[in-house]
């Protein structure tokens, strides 16, 4: 009984979060260019996408910005954390204070800030200087994700690991990360959702010929979103959910062989997969 | 890591080596199809960015750290740039099309000897209504300001035709420079607030489609749009005047390829072409053979082609400068009054 | 401590990345830049303070707190529920939570106003099932509602990862003392949670407290929120010097009641078990 309260519970925040989704998939389908009248059915939209080489070139600069920028950003932020974690007293507030700031900062001013700074240093506008936003923003979103964990972290097992003999590195790698991952996948997750969703900073940071998804949609403001992203918004959603199904399926394989196998391994299994669940969580169960 | 910078990075800096041209435009203001054409006749490549809004493109181009060749904005930042010298002159000379261009709009205060711009799209504010909504003749801004419409209104969110129409309701110029003339527009759009159902830009059309409004402040291609998905929608240019506008072509200063930016204006002001925009866009164009090609539907609507006579009391934004200080400041007193 | 230079590459990025800017922003703010030229000046600060923009900022304090607290009550019991064992294939699920977030928001919005219009697809099932219509788009509900849609998922994900690896050990300790659920959970569980939630409320807060496009598009734009206003001063104004001091005593003020809460957040720490 309980157990269904909590489901029921899941599905209506997935309700909430998904009804607009639903709304743009059954728009694209929308013959009439208006969102507030169904003209009828047409697959035009999906046909037009394809041909414009405008959304097609932003969405390859959208996920390319969008992985590097989340995957550096995740290296950086989570050594931040660690350091930030190990250190104390004002050197620790102020390093802590002004990760803040980014995330406090009105994206306008960021953005403009950023631009300012990119003009003065002579860097030609482009990916690059788009990457360098980009990572900046959601540096403080990784640190803020691992933070928590590391802070939950018994705080001995880094200096036991050692006593064991283990080597500095070693012992980050095999029993600090593991650790922390449900934090590092969260940060992350949390970095590439801000890149792919950025436009205000993005807009400023980037250079001729580079635009990406959310540049090309709100320039579209004036003249009303024109219903091919929503086709694009469709694909996106639907590649995003097989791709999730596939993997796991494919996990869930693996998994009955692995028990069978009575394989061990637990901190590993990211590869392949987005595994934010991390994995000794039963304690609930006691209750 | 290292690998995916350098691949980044080369992509950045490798795009230089053939002829490219590279345009600034609002989004989706063009045929697409148009620019594959123009590539394939000259050769040269073009690298086509967009827009939302003039302020945007503005603070683009002023910070330098962008290098469009052709960029398409509306009349008043037409004249700032320029005042700011952030414009080339066009040898109209190299574009000989122009000659197309209606004579109405050209030397047009914004650039009184097209030396800057060419006009690309042109049209007015005016009000869109559903006809079975509205039983009172619409042909003044009052209609606006009328409780019977209360929470049926949708004003622009937009500081300058909101308070030029309040402005015009008073009989002052949109241009205005005086502070009393501006406190008296700020009281008047206090006064309509509770009767505005939203300030809104782009959502105004499709919720007048949906008819969930009666009455909205729009551009003209706005109206155009919304008419064609909602036959009940009708558009009218209220007889105490409104805003005209223009989009123009024009050359931000240093630009690198001047040439083959003129040979695009050029190739923008063909009869064909100039036709294809405007059936795209459902803007009107100023481009007279053009507008022959035009379904007389969309020519005898008033929306896209008013009469000469709507047009007489019409205006056209000047750029304000540090008064506009003060139109942000009254717009911010409605906004949180 | 040499873990603590683990943060060096950090420190570098940030010096160049956000304290550089940081210092421009600071310049504006004490300088008039007008189309021609700049002075030193106050006079930005004098006017963040006029009761006008008080009011501003007032307004848009209230909807990010409202906002920050509803996305903490719908977001605990979710991470708590992902944390426990009424789903299998968390990591899947969890994706999920984040999944709406990569299509564009813009459009997510305009979704929005489908869904809630007078006409719209909301009010067209409700009154379906005999329920009365819902009027809220263009009000202060909507634009909660707006906030609450996209920043839910920054609320979810931290506390979840904290709660998911919380010491089973420690649960059952306290449950073989005799203590009930309601107190396993007040006593031990919630506090060990907290950083969670500490990083989860910060990551909802603070881009509530700057959005502006939520704010014109579901609140229909009747109310200047402190985005809108400073995001007016760089774009259509042009005067950057009081976008950057409204901005920064902004970012003052936040820091100063972060600073006094991590006080109080240091003396609790002391009561929780490690």
């Amino acid at each position: 009984m309980v157990k269904f309260l909590q489901r029921t519970y899941v599905y209506l925040i997935f309700a909430f979060l998904y009804a607009p989704i639903a709304v743009l998939i059954v728009l694209s389908f929308n013959a009439s260019r208006s969102r507030g009248t169904w003209g009828g059915f047409t697959l035009q939209w999906y046909v037009e996408l394809f041909q414009d080489r405008v959304i097609m070139s932003s969405l390859y600069t959208t996920l390319l910005i969008g992985i590097t920028s989340a995957v550096i950003a995740t290296v950086i932020g989570t050594a931040a954390a660690i350091g930030i974690h190990n250190s104390r007293g004002w050197q620790k507030k102020l390093v802590m204070n002004i990760t803040y700031i980014p995330v406090l900062n009105p994206e306008i001013v960021t953005g403009i800030s950023l631009m300012i700074l990119f003009v003065f240093s002579k860097v030609q506008f482009g990916y690059l200087t788009l990457l360098l936003a980009h990572i900046t923003f959601n540096i403080p979103y990784v640190i803020l994700s691992v933070l928590p964990k590391l802070r939950q972290l018994k705080n001995n097992l880094y200096e036991a690991a050692l006593d064991l003999g283990a080597e500095p590195w070693y012992a980050f790698w095999r029993v600090i990360l593991p650790e922390i991952m449900p934090g590092v996948i969260t940060g992350l997750l949390l970095a590439f959702t801000l890149s792919i969703d950025d436009f205000v900073v993005s807009f400023f940071t980037t250079g001729s010929g580079v635009s990406t998804l959310s540049i090309t949609v709100y320039s579209m403001a004036r003249r009303g979103i024109n219903p091919k992203l929503n086709a694009l918004s469709t694909i996106m959603f639907t590649a995003v959910l097989l791709l999730l199904l596939i993997v796991n399926l494919r996990q869930a394989r693996e998994e009955k062989k692995g028990r069978r196998d009575n394989e061990q391994e637990k901190g590993f299994r990211i590869i392949g997969t987005v595994d934010a669940a991390g994995v000794d969580s039963e304690w609930v169960q006691s209750q | 890591m290292v690998p995916l910078m350098l691949l980044v990075l080369t992509l950045s800096g490798c795009s230089r080596n053939k002829e490219t041209l590279y345009v600034y435009n609002w989004g989706d203001y063009i045929d697409e199809s148009v620019l594959g054409e123009f590539e394939k006749e000259t050769g040269i490549k073009v690298v086509y960015d967009t827009f939302a809004t003039n302020e945007d493109m503005y603070v683009k181009i002023k910070s330098g750290g962008s290098q469009y060749d052709l960029i398409f904005p509306s009349d008043y930042m037409i004249t700032r740039m320029r005042d700011e010298g952030m414009l080339e002159k066009i040898n109209l000379a190299n574009i000989p099309n122009f000659k197309y261009i209606d004579d109405r709009f050209k030397g047009q205060d914004y650039d009184p000897k097209n030396e800057y711009s060419v006009p690309y799209m042109w049209g007015t504010v005016g009000i869109l209504y559903n006809t079975t909504m509205v039983d009172d003749p619409v042909d003044s801004w009052d209609i606006l300001w009328n409780p019977k419409y209360s929470k049926q209104i949708i004003m622009l969110d937009s500081q300058r035709e909101a308070i030029g129409v309040a402005l015009l309701r008073l009989g002052y110029s949109i241009n205005t420079t005086d502070v009393d003339q501006l406190n008296e527009a700020a009281e008047l759009l206090k006064q309509q607030k509770p009767l505005v159902l939203a300030y809104a830009l782009d959502e105004a059309k499709d919720k007048m489609v949906a008819g969930e409004a009666a009455l909205a402040l729009v551009w003209s291609g706005e109206a155009l749009y919304a008419m064609d998905e909602n036959p009940d929608l009708d558009y009218a240019i209220p007889d105490e005047g409104t805003n005209l506008w223009f989009d123009g072509m024009a050359i931000p200063k240093g630009a690198k390829n001047k040439e083959a930016a003129e040979k695009f204006i050029d190739f923008l002001c063909r009869t064909e072409i100039a036709f294809r925009n405007a059936d795209y866009t459902g803007y009107a164009t100023p481009h007279t053979e053009a507008r022959k090609l035009l379904d007389p539907e969309i020519l005898n609507n008033k929306a896209a082609y008013p009469d000469e006579e709507d047009l007489v009391n019409a205006e056209v934004f000047v750029s304000l400068g540090e008064v506009l200080r003060d139109y942000d400041r009254i717009w911010t007193e409605v906004k949180a009054y | 401590m040499t873990r603590s230079k683990a943060m060096l590459p950090y420190v570098v990025w940030m010096a160049l990345f956000i304290v550089v800017p940081l210092f421009l922003v600071v310049y504006y703010a004490f300088t008039h830049t007008s189309f021609n030229g700049a002075e030193l000046t106050f006079a930005n600060f004098q006017r963040v303070f006029q009761p006008i923009y008080l009011k501003v900022l007032a307004r848009s304090l209230k909807l990010a707190v409202i906002s920050t607290v509803i996305c903490l009550l719908l977001g605990y019991p979710v991470a708590l529920v992902m944390a426990g064992n009424a789903f299998s294939r968390k990591s899947t699920i969890m994706l999920l939570f984040v999944i709406p977030m990569w299509m564009n928001f813009l459009l997510r919005t305009y979704a929005w106003l489908t869904l809630l219009e007078r006409n719209g697809a909301l009010n067209q099932l409700l009154t379906r099932i005999g329920l009365p219509a819902l009027n809220i788009l263009y009000t202060d509900y909507a634009v909660v509602l707006g906030m609450v849609y996209n920043f839910l998922p920054f609320m979810i994900l931290p506390i979840y990862s904290v709660l998911s690896k919380i010491d089973q050990g420690v649960i059952e300790a306290a449950s073989d003392l005799g203590a009930n659920k309601f107190v396993v959970f007040m006593r031990v569980i919630l506090p060990l949670s907290l950083p969670g939630v500490v990083s989860g409320i910060t990551m909802v807060f603070m881009p509530a407290l700057t959005t502006f496009v939520i704010s014109r598009l579901l609140g229909g734009g009747q109310y200047t929120l402190v985005g809108n206003l400073i995001e007016q001063q760089f774009l259509v104004v042009g005067d950057w010097g009081f976008g950057s001091a409204i901005s920064m005593v902004m970012i003052i003020l936040i820091l100063i009641s972060m600073a006094v809460m991590s006080f109080f957040e240091k003396s609790e720490e002391g009561a929780t078990l490690w």
